[in-house]
């Protein structure tokens, strides 16, 4: 919203006086009197481009019919955003758009959840008036994240811009003239031979099912209903935070006990939690941060959680790999885990365990397929679902999902911190590790667990922590990649003064991710974080070091961190990406 | 000091006559008359157009003046022989009016420059473009020097008060422009030259750049100055290599001579000129298109406001005239903007240049002022329409232009009237069309020209004009539905409306001129399934007539084996077979095979 100070116009729309801030479109002003111009490339996250024409307004003195969501509001400017003509074009412009587009909708992927579908329902579009040529396209599934589906696309351009404008990675962009005209990668290439991060940002701004997540849902039925298979489940800190929204909950709503009821009911033999594993994260990424500074290691280190993040090192940074925490992420801690420790401890062959983890990330299911994560012996994790396709899943059985009772999680991968908690949020990871590892460090208890100045949305943060005796660690925080270029460029310049800095590669963070569902902006982010926060705000515990269920890992069969077994279960490395695609 | 000759050979050295064989002709002039030891008093020079490509390669002889078409290097013996030594014209090579068929020795007899009047394109033809010293000899930039002793607000008042208006195709005024980048906040401006010139048939801006260089870059420092801009960018298609070689040397003649780049003329003004190859992406003569492209990004528009002037190029205020545009300035700045306004109409004045291409004599490029009529320069200037045919529509504008039919020949043009009459201006492409000319054909060419060059942004134009030509396509297939007609007219009026550049919002045209002016054309492809012109190949036939004398050429011209027939006795087409190539009827001796 504007601020008061802003100079305002005076304008009408259909007839109606409207006030506005000089700075709006006429998109933005309708919207003061109520009325969503119809609109499908607009996003208001991302650059506005006026291509879809669906949002077109008549101004009274213009030669032409405006695209409202660019066309700036001006003094005295009389708007129509239903005569005649605006409805005629908008509704042609529309059915242009469904005469070039499969009308699969029943089983697309993307039905009820499709902007172009609900655009279709609202003008009242009975049928399509043009038959001739529609684009073929080959469907691109190569690579285990995000399916292209040219076909379905509209060339609205959210996806390059997003890719552009949030992550700097420029991986879409138009191609050839007129009928021909397609976004795709640069010569057509497949997303496992771009840059891509498979972040999955674009699937979650993609107003059409063009960029989807890959559908792994078949895999988990398959294996639920195999008998000589054990199926446990994890689900990442961030799904309890989203999940909700896919059954008509206010953004920031936590359904973490609905959800480990769900999960049971749709069959797994074990529900457990990826917050155990954050825990353990931060037990070996607090550790070795310190032991990068006791011992003269190399600084800034940084975090490895997000595998969008670690993608991007791997492609455009691989000389930043020796900064990198060599810590897996959860859900790699997780799988390496649940397979050695939890099969020892409940008996059971890990060669029948199936491992699946839901998450609120495509690149995830990128994460999992790595040559590196087999320290178990087998494939640490089999099978990465989004927090949409476990929602999809939960309607597929028809779970009365609001009338779920709470429950827990099962022991011992389901006891969790504070720490792990604030994952989700981008901040989180530093403020779980600045915890554990000033109380490590100095062996004093912290007085204030609250790094507020590592919270909230500003692109990059940066703080400092005294650790007493003149030690003061630097650290910084960024989300999106955008952000993380500016940092790893810092960095690789000699000019970062940090220690340790933490990088999301989505928007907000983990809750912010290319798995969750639709739509998330920045309204919905923060609602999301706020949430987060006030759920460790209530935690029993608030720091990894001191979850029992850790401690008794630790204690009776891990180790110390980054000892022998924890370095051999709960490390990694990372491959240059000219060295993964021999 | 170069000796003064006492004749001199003008050779045109543009692209349509460097095609037809200048190149070779210029050398041996050059040569004879070494060889006849006239190097010193006969000088050759390599000119721009004159306008009359199809007749080319032409060369004029002056002191007289005598214009020479369709020269051969073998005629240049005869030319230095007969013409240079003995002073006798050369009738077999003289210019003949296509009505009368009278040779016409002299240049300024020619009715095909009679009623032109070369404003922009003066020194094209009469001049080296290579050669500074002789633009500066044609009172070249003298408009410059004028202008530098002005105010730029007193240089932006003269071109307003010329009435001079955009000559690439919208016709915004270009005083109006000027003084919008001028007003624009900003100390970095930019003036932008926009050679971009893409329509069909079109091709007055590459005679400019080709023939008379100078005079863009002179229209491009002064509006520099008066915008307060001190670096310009010529963006010009990368097929005008000629165009792109001329400029490049004039540039350079002109920074040697302190007319480009530091302190302009002792004046304090400073200027620099870039040139920017385009890869021939028709949408980038779009103003917002081409600066993307200058910019390295895809050419491909942006909604304007923010309109350039305000935020071109890399954001900065940008003056974006196409090249005649620009060529007109100096002469309004030396002569004073009356003496344009003393030409044309009420709202468009001075002159216009127009490509006169398709069915008609004189192919070439016309000036004429604004508000002649379309029957003066078909019939008067061009020499009418070819074999006696019938004239049926011209199309004006290129691809956003319409076709306007006979009852319009003495419509007055201007800006306005044609935008009426559903044309408009466009970059002046005249592309005339006789009685054998389908309109729906037509129509579908121009569709099928902006379908191809849509950038792919927005839906009207990239998907509508996909469907348009879908159902043109159709029609003339013979496939049309009573159907297609209102769909067609509710398509385009949906793209005009929605599309977000011209090249969509214009796109229409063509067909619903069409549409408009021969409706019945249309329909008697849906309806009788005919084509009135015979052109659409669905609807034609052929067949052999009793001429036949059973030759058998057309049997085995034939390439799908559709004929049959004894020798000496009459042959059958099987129409099934058919492929209405023409080829048999091209073939037969006896004009014994009819089409319809």
């Amino acid at each position: 919203m504007s601020s008061v100070s802003e100079t305002t116009i005076k304008m009408t729309i259909n007839g109606q006086d409207v006030t506005a801030p000089k700075s709006y479109t006429i998109l933005q002003a309708a919207r003061l009197i109520g009325l969503d111009i119809p609109h499908l490339c607009y996003h208001p996250e991302l650059a506005r481009e006026g291509n879809c024409r669906v949002c077109l307004v008549e101004v009274e003195g213009a030669r032409s019919l405006v695209a409202s969501c660019v066309y700036p509001v001006g003094e005295g400017m009389k708007v129509h955003t239903n005569s005649p003509s605006v409805m005629e074009t908008r509704k042609t412009v529309v059915e242009l758009m469904l005469a070039n587009h499969p009308r699969d909708c029943l089983f697309c992927v993307k039905n009820q959840h499709c902007e172009l579908q609900q655009i279709a329902a609202d003008l009242g579009i009975r049928k399509v008036r043009f038959q001739g040529e529609k684009r073929e396209a080959k469907k691109d599934e190569s690579n285990p994240s995000i399916v292209r589906d040219p076909e379905k696309c509209i060339l609205c351009t959210r996806c390059v811009r997003a890719c552009s404008e949030r992550q700097g990675l420029d991986i879409f962009s138009s191609v050839n003239r007129g009928f021909k005209s397609i976004v795709e990668p640069a010569f057509g290439l497949g997303l496992d031979e771009v840059a891509c991060s498979y972040c999955g940002q674009c699937t979650t701004v993609c107003p059409t099912a063009a960029l989807t997540e890959k559908d792994d849902t078949q895999l988990v039925w398959d294996a639920i209903s195999d008998p000589d298979k054990f199926v446990v489940v994890q689900t990442a800190p961030s799904v309890r935070i989203g999940l909700g929204e896919e059954f008509g909950l206010k953004s920031g709503s936590i359904v973490t006990g609905k959800m480990v009821a769900a999960l049971r009911r749709l069959g797994f033999d074990r529900v457990f939690d990826t917050d155990f594993a954050a825990d353990q994260t931060i037990m070996e990424e607090a550790h070795e941060l310190l032991h990068r500074i006791k011992t003269g290691g190399v600084l800034p280190m940084a975090t490895s959680c997000s595998p969008g993040w670690i993608n991007f090192v791997e492609t455009m940074h691989p000389e930043f790999i020796p900064h990198l925490s060599t810590a897996k992420s959860p859900q790699g801690m997780f799988g390496a885990t649940v397979k050695t420790y939890f099969a020892e401890r409940a008996a059971i062959d890990p060669a029948k365990i199936v491992s699946v983890s839901v998450m609120p990330c495509t690149a995830k299911k990128w994460e999992a397929k790595r040559p590196q994560l087999c320290d178990s012996g087998f494939r640490d994790v089999d099978i990465v679902i989004t927090t949409r396709e476990f929602a999809r899943m939960i309607k597929q059985v028809g779970l009365d999902f609001m009338n779920l009772p709470e429950e827990d999680f099962d022991s011992p991968m389901g006891i969790s911190t504070g720490a792990a908690q604030i994952f989700g949020a981008t901040g989180g990871v530093m403020e779980a590790a600045l915890r554990t590892a000033y109380e490590k460090y100095t062996g004093k208890e912290l007085e204030n667990l609250d790094f507020i100045a590592v919270r909230g949305l500003d692109g990059i943060k940066e703080a400092s922590v005294d650790m007493g005796g003149g030690v003061v660690i630097k650290v910084a925080v960024a989300h999106t990649l955008r952000n993380a270029e500016k940092l790893v460029q810092k960095t690789l310049a000699g000019e970062a003064d940090y220690h340790f800095f933490e990088v999301m590669a989505c928007p907000g963070g983990c809750l912010g991710g290319g798995g969750q569902p639709y739509p998330t902006d920045r309204e919905i982010r923060q609602a999301r974080i706020d949430a987060i926060y006030d759920a460790d705000a209530h935690m029993k515990y608030r720091k990894s070091h001191e979850n029992p269920a850790i401690i008794e890992l630790y204690d009776t069969w891990m180790g110390q961190p980054l000892g022998e077994r924890a370095h051999h279960l709960l490390h990694t490395h990372f491959t240059p990406w000219g060295e993964r695609l021999k | 000091m170069e000796k003064l000759a006492r004749a001199h050979v003008l050779c045109c050295g543009g692209t349509g006559c460097s095609s037809s064989g200048s190149k070779e002709i210029i050398p041996a002039f050059k040569e004879k008359l070494a060889a006849r030891g006239m190097s010193d008093e006969v000088k050759v020079v390599e000119t721009g157009c004159h306008g009359l490509c199809e007749l080319g390669p032409l060369v004029i002889v002056y002191p007289e003046g005598v214009f020479y078409t369709k020269v051969k290097v073998s005629d240049v013996d005869e030319i230095v022989e007969t013409h240079l030594i003995k002073g006798r014209v050369i009738e077999r090579l003289l210019f003949r009016e296509p009505a009368t068929l009278a040779s016409v020795p002299d240049y300024d007899d020619i009715a095909f420059y009679k009623k032109q009047h070369r404003y922009a394109l003066v020194n094209c033809g009469h001049i080296n473009p290579e050669s500074m010293e002789e633009y500066i000899g044609a009172e070249g930039y003298e408009g410059l020097a004028k202008a530098l002793s002005m105010t730029p607000e007193d240089v932006i008042a003269e071109v307003k008060k010329s009435g001079l208006r955009g000559r690439g195709g919208g016709g915004f005024p270009t005083g109006n422009k000027w003084q919008f980048t001028r007003n624009a906040a900003g100390d970095k401006k930019y003036v932008i030259c926009n050679a971009d010139e893409g329509d069909p048939g079109a091709f007055m801006d590459r005679s400019v750049l080709e023939g008379d260089p100078h005079r863009v870059l002179e229209g491009m420092i002064i509006c520099g100055y008066a915008v307060g801009a001190d670096e310009g960018y010529i963006y010009c298609r990368a097929e005008y290599p000629l165009a792109i070689r001329r400029l490049q040397g004039a540039i350079k003649q002109a920074m040697d001579a302190g007319l480009l780049g530091e302190n302009i003329l002792g004046s304090g003004f400073s200027f620099t000129i870039h040139i920017k190859e385009g890869a021939g992406a028709f949408v980038c003569g779009e103003e917002t298109a081409l600066i993307a492209s200058i910019e390295g990004r895809r050419g491909m528009p942006r909604p304007r406001p923010p309109f350039p002037a305000n935020s071109g190029l890399w954001g900065k205020p940008s003056n974006i005239n196409n090249v005649e545009t620009f060529a007109n300035i100096p002469s309004i700045m030396r002569d004073g903007g009356d003496y344009f306004a003393s030409q044309g109409t009420e709202t468009s004045k001075g002159t216009k240049v127009f490509a006169l291409t398709g069915k008609i004599n004189n192919t070439g490029l016309a000036e004429v002022p604004m508000g002649i009529t379309m029957r003066e320069i078909i019939y008067d200037i061009g020499g009418g329409i070819p074999n006696g045919k019938k004239f049926k529509a011209v199309q004006i504008g290129g691809p956003s232009g319409g076709c306007l039919p006979e009852q319009l020949l003495d419509l007055a043009i201007d800006y306005e009237s044609l935008t009426k009459a559903g044309a408009m201006m466009g970059s002046g492409g005249l592309v005339v069309m006789d009685e054998t000319t389908c309109m729906v054909d037509v129509a579908r060419y121009f569709l099928n020209f902006t379908q191809d060059e849509s950038c792919g942004k927005c839906t009207p134009c990239r998907e509508g004009t996909k469907r348009m030509l879908e159902i043109l396509n159709r029609i003339c297939d013979g496939k049309g539905t009573e159907e297609d007609i209102p769909l067609l007219e509710s398509l385009a009026k949906s793209i005009k409306a929605g599309s977000l550049c011209a090249l969509g919002q214009t796109a229409p045209n063509p067909v619903l001129s069409t549409l408009n002016f021969f409706r019945n054309e249309y329909e008697a492809h849906i309806r009788d399934h005919k084509c009135p012109a015979g052109v659409c190949t669905a609807f034609l036939g052929y067949t052999i007539t009793d001429n036949c004398r059973g030759c058998g050429l057309c049997k085995k011209a034939c390439p799908v084996e559709a004929i049959s027939g004894e020798v000496k006795a009459k042959h059958v087409i099987d129409p099934e077979k058919c492929i209405k190539c023409g080829a048999c009827q091209a073939k037969c001796p006896f004009k014994a095979i009819d089409k319809g």
